[in-house]
């Protein structure tokens, strides 16, 4: 078995990550997905979230959220809608936003409510990516 | 003959000229370095995009949900919707007429007898269609200055949205591939409905959702990339084609001030053994 895999993180309009990785956790529509070599070939919606990945000891993470993950036994893609990495996350963009989302999920309002669960999430994501970071 | 006068203030205002069409050059090679840029970080994404999309569509296919999806079906074509990509900005040589000659030739030859529906980028292919006659349905101005996923992905949207109302029955996207710095290829592709990638799967997946599911969420996102990624060649290509005509300029401005120069020193010249032989004969009808 060996050891690493490729992992490749891409948004439309740059790649974010590509290394060979020990393991790496994957915020799934439906959950985390915990990834290791020689995983079973699976396909799945991304959900929002930190995506870990370990890279020769040490561990890097990236919040993604909308998108797929196709998972390989040699490599894996995350294909996100957004990602970035925990110091490029605007914490007070990301503070609005969910603020604004909780109000319009407290409010009953002419809003996309599916929408304001998805941008809360995000938000959270992003917020609890960069807490954990330490910023 | 111009005076001595004249040809100074000629060769002043070419080599103005001249300044502009340097500067101008200089601007967009950098431009263009930006855009290839631009190009090269956008391939992963889209290339693993078509891959996953082929992975899904082999998983799904035979599945009521793969023959029924708005985006993958096939119509009698009868209105043609053409994303014509083009530049906003002139002086980059034969840029944009290759783009709307290339674009009208298709639409009147090709498919000739349908009715042609234009969606534009930039203002030269607004512009052409609209002196033609055509319908235009959208228009989307200074996109290609730097192009940002999130526009380029609206346009994206609302062409799908039209074809799965069944609004038009097929669309393509014409557009300048970047071939390299001196050469651009116009680009003709489908994009509606969205014609599958031909590789077979690669392996036996395991479906979070099932293969349907996923087909359904994937193809909007497909049509958006490969618009955007048709955006940011022909940034990359009108950079460069813009680049290689002003270097052309440069240089012909170059040679206009060379010949003119010839010409001044010779017209001097000329005045000045005026001036000798009628100091000489006034001389010597003294004696």
């Amino acid at each position: 078995m060996a050891a690493t895999f490729e992992l490749e993180v891409a948004t439309p309009d740059r790649l974010l990550v590509k290394d060979q990785v020990a393991e790496a956790q994957i915020p799934g529509l439906n959950g985390y997905v915990g990834i290791l070599p020689d995983h079973a070939a699976l396909l799945s919606e991304l959900g929002s979230g930190l995506l870990t990945y370990t890279v020769g000891g040490n561990s890097r993470s990236v919040v993604v959220s909308g998108g797929w993950v196709e998972v390989l036994p040699t490599h894996t893609r995350v294909l996100a809608a957004s990602a970035e990495r925990p110091d490029e996350i605007d914490l007070k963009r990301a503070q609005e936003s969910l603020d604004r989302a909780e109000r319009r999920l407290k409010e009953a309002g002419d809003w996309d409510i599916a929408r304001a669960l998805r941008a809360a999430e995000r938000a959270r994501a992003r917020l609890e990516a960069a807490s954990k970071t330490g910023r | 003959m111009p005076s001595l006068i004249d040809f100074r203030r000629r060769i002043r205002s070419v080599k103005n000229t001249q300044q502009i069409t340097k500067a101008m050059k200089m601007v967009s090679a950098a431009k263009l370095r930006r855009a290839q840029d631009a190009v090269i970080a956008a391939r992963p994404f889209s290339n693993s995009l078509r891959q996953m999309l082929a992975n899904v569509a082999a998983a799904a296919k035979g599945t009521d949900a793969a023959a029924e999806h708005p985006l993958l079906a096939e119509r009698r074509e009868e209105r043609v919707l053409a994303i014509v990509i083009n530049s906003d900005r002139g002086l980059a040589g034969a840029f944009s007429t290759n783009i709307n000659r290339g674009a009208q030739k298709f639409l009147t030859e090709d498919k000739a007898g349908r009715k042609w529906e234009i969606e534009a980028v930039g203002k030269k292919a607004r512009d052409y269609f609209r002196r033609r006659g055509f319908t235009i349905v959208g228009e989307t101005f200074n996109l290609t200055k730097a192009p940002k996923y999130a526009d380029v992905a609206a346009i994206g949207r609302k062409v799908a949205g039209r074809y799965a109302k069944c609004e038009v029955d097929s669309v393509y996207l014409i557009y300048n591939e970047f071939k390299s710095v001196m050469s651009q290829k116009l680009d003709i592709v489908q994009v509606l409905p969205v014609p599958l990638p031909a590789e077979t799967a690669t392996a036996d997946y395991i479906f979070e959702q099932p293969a349907e599911e996923l087909l359904a969420t994937l193809l909007p996102k497909y049509v958006e990339t490969v618009i955007y990624r048709a955006v940011l060649e022909s940034a990359a290509a009108e950079h460069a084609a813009r680049m290689t005509a002003m270097d052309a300029a440069s240089s012909n401005a170059a040679d206009v001030i060379e010949r003119l120069t010839l010409y001044m020193n010779r017209v001097r010249q000329a005045s000045i053994t005026r001036e000798i032989i009628e100091v000489v004969s006034g001389a010597s009808a003294l004696e």
